[in-house]
């Protein structure tokens, strides 16, 4: 699995509910779609942290990194090519 | 109690209007990126006034506003009361089950929700027979099929309607809002708040937090939660700036705004408090702060104590209260170092005292129902006489009291401790949860034969959520368990623990013993 389809796994496993046929896109908001709520994003923290062994900073967990499919793939690869 | 002049009674709206005529032009919001003034909020208020007024909505008649934190749920709260109408703010993560029962419940005339649920607002309104109308703000291309005309969009309502406020007749002790709040039962109750109640209750509490119209207060609370929505109300009714966010996720992001913004007020909760203290605060400059307040649950001693060592140059204060009177009691920063496990003693204008259960008030250091009585005592629940009665009576002096089911003791000089709650009402972020109403949604679920619910001590967020559910035999597993729960209750509800036992411990009638859980 890339990037990608592990962090639309997790959020579809963890936020998702199929039951009202929603469909998330990978550049639409988890906060405005309501998705996934404020502890909602600290449970991702963690995701990111334990699935990719990132060390995620305070000031690492804003909207540009952690607000939708897209956003959190660019901040993980980007780390993960930082610790190469 | 003597008439207050710091306490007059006035309309909610007043409080817009009133800082609309004397500061024009000061920024009162600042939100998803805007700035506006007071007669900006004003003149779009009254806009959406006459929307509501020509969408049927007459005097009295509740209008739910399914929105998050956002100008235009600001804009709607005014706007229906201008109409002479009841606002009903209504959290932004319910679901559909949940938001019918309110709908219903109240009866509600008209909806305000955002475009990308339309379909949500549709099912609604074909459910709801006393809904007329709906108002939906942002993106309209998420509209779907309108042939009926009922969906009228805010924006579009921005362009249409004069900006003159409508002739609406409006008395203080007419309903202003309706805040539901969880009953044992599982039932949602709606608190009636006349505007007076309203009026006196943000007076008070303005009073003692010493609020001026210099005062830039952020509020990260959800406005379906009172705590959140005072800070609205108080700020528009002092004359203040309100910074107001969609919510906490973002921590740095809302440490970044209260330095830009010079931020003086800081209202939080125990969940707020423990995330902030894992962070390295010393990158902000937040010497700005002035005052920084706690309710809906104790903070620790030990967080207490670090939230004075990072913000030394702040008053802290340690607050009670339930939605039921607003606030109760609040500790005068001065006291906290003496009494640091106290909330204090009755905001001013109103008394508290202790009730053993035949009746009696108690002395010092006897635990008791916390009984409370002043002009923030709010009218009970609407439409329930049974659930109003148990909650509250008529005083001694015949004035109406409410009895808190909150267990306290008071020491020497009065102040207040907590102890417990006399029922097995969880709170859980702040928010109160009835372990009935997770109950009820987790027994619809195919698979579960038993299940209880109860609060674990959590240092992040007071009490956490667990279920215990007894299957009946077909396989069930949490994610499923989990997954039901996100699809039918709010997010503070969302249990953060399952557990799968055998059975449940009972008592010798047959009901759950919860006690024998926790």
């Amino acid at each position: 699995m890339d990037t990608r389809q592990m962090i639309r796994a997790y959020i579809n496993e963890n936020f998702l509910f199929s039951t009202n046929g929603f469909r998330l896109s990978d550049d639409d908001s988890f906060l405005e779609t309501g998705v996934v709520d404020s502890m909602g994003i600290m449970e991702l923290v963690l995701f990111v942290e334990e699935q990719f062994g990132i060390q995620v900073a305070d000031e690492d967990v804003v909207p540009g990194n952690f607000d939708s499919v897209n956003c959190l793939a660019v901040f993980i690869e980007s780390k993960a090519g930082a610790n190469d | 109690m003597t008439e207050m002049e710091w306490a007059k009674p006035m309309l909610v709206a007043d409080f817009l209007e009133n800082s609309a005529r004397q500061r024009t032009n000061k920024v009162a919001l600042i939100c998803d990126g805007r700035r506006l003034t007071y007669a900006m909020i004003d003149s779009m208020a009254n806009r959406m006034a006459n929307a509501l007024c020509d969408g049927g909505v007459m005097p009295g008649d509740r209008v739910l506003l399914f929105l998050p934190n956002s100008v235009e749920l600001v804009v709607a709260i005014f706007a229906v009361l201008k109409a002479g109408g009841v606002f009903v703010v209504v959290n932004a993560s319910t679901k559909l089950g949940k938001l019918l029962f309110l709908a219903r419940n109240c009866r509600a005339t008209a909806l305000v929700t955002e475009a990308r649920k339309t379909e949500l607002a549709a099912t609604a309104m074909a459910e709801t027979p006393s809904l007329l109308s709906t108002i939906l703000t942002g993106d309209p291309r998420n509209l779907v099929d309108d042939r009926d005309g009922r969906f009228v969009l805010f924006d579009q309502i921005q362009r249409d309607y004069p900006e003159t406020c409508p002739p609406c007749p409006r008395q203080p002790e007419d309903l202003a809002c309706l805040i539901y709040t969880s009953g044992s039962t599982g039932e949602p109750k709606g608190v009636m708040s006349t505007h007076s109640n309203v009026a006196f209750a943000a007076s008070s509490i303005i009073r003692y937090l010493e609020n001026r119209g210099n005062d830039i207060l952020i509020n990260v609370l959800p406005l379906s939660f009172d705590y959140g929505l005072y800070q609205l109300l108080m700020t528009f009714k002092f004359g203040g700036t309100l910074v107001l966010e969609r919510s906490f996720a973002f921590p740095t992001v809302v440490l970044q705004r209260m330095e830009a913004e010079r931020v003086t007020g800081f209202p939080g909760v125990p969940t707020i408090f423990a995330v902030l203290l894992h962070m390295d605060l010393n990158k902000y400059d937040l010497s700005s702060l002035r005052y920084i307040t706690n309710t809906a649950a104790a903070l620790p001693a030990s967080h207490i104590q670090q939230i004075q060592k990072l913000f030394p140059w702040a008053r802290l204060y340690s607050m009670y209260g339930l939605t039921e009177t607003k606030r109760t009691l609040y500790l005068p920063p001065e006291q906290l170092n003496a009494r640091p496990g106290s909330v204090g003693i009755a905001i001013p204008g109103t008394e508290v005292w202790l009730e053993d259960e035949n009746g009696r008030r108690l002395g010092p250091y006897q635990t008791g129902e916390l009984v409370i009585s002043g002009p923030h005592v709010m009218q009970g629940y609407w439409e329930n006489p049974e659930a109003t009665a148990r909650r509250y009576r008529m005083g001694p002096d015949g004035r109406r009291v409410c009895y808190s089911g909150d267990l306290f003791y008071m020491d020497d000089d009065g102040y207040m401790y907590f102890v417990g709650r006399k029922d097995d009402i969880i709170k859980s972020r702040g928010e109160k949860v009835a372990p009935k109403e997770i109950e009820n949604v987790l027994y619809a679920l195919p698979g579960v034969s038993e299940v209880a619910v109860i609060g674990v001590p959590d240092n992040v967020l007071g009490q956490a959520i667990k279920a215990i559910i007894v299957k009946d035999g077909s396989p069930l597993d949490e994610m499923t368990v989990l997954r039901h729960c996100r699809s039918h209750l709010e997010d503070f509800m969302v249990p953060q623990t399952i557990e799968f036992r055998h059975s449940l411990p009972k008592t010798s009638s047959g009901k759950i013993r919860k006690a024998a859980l926790s």
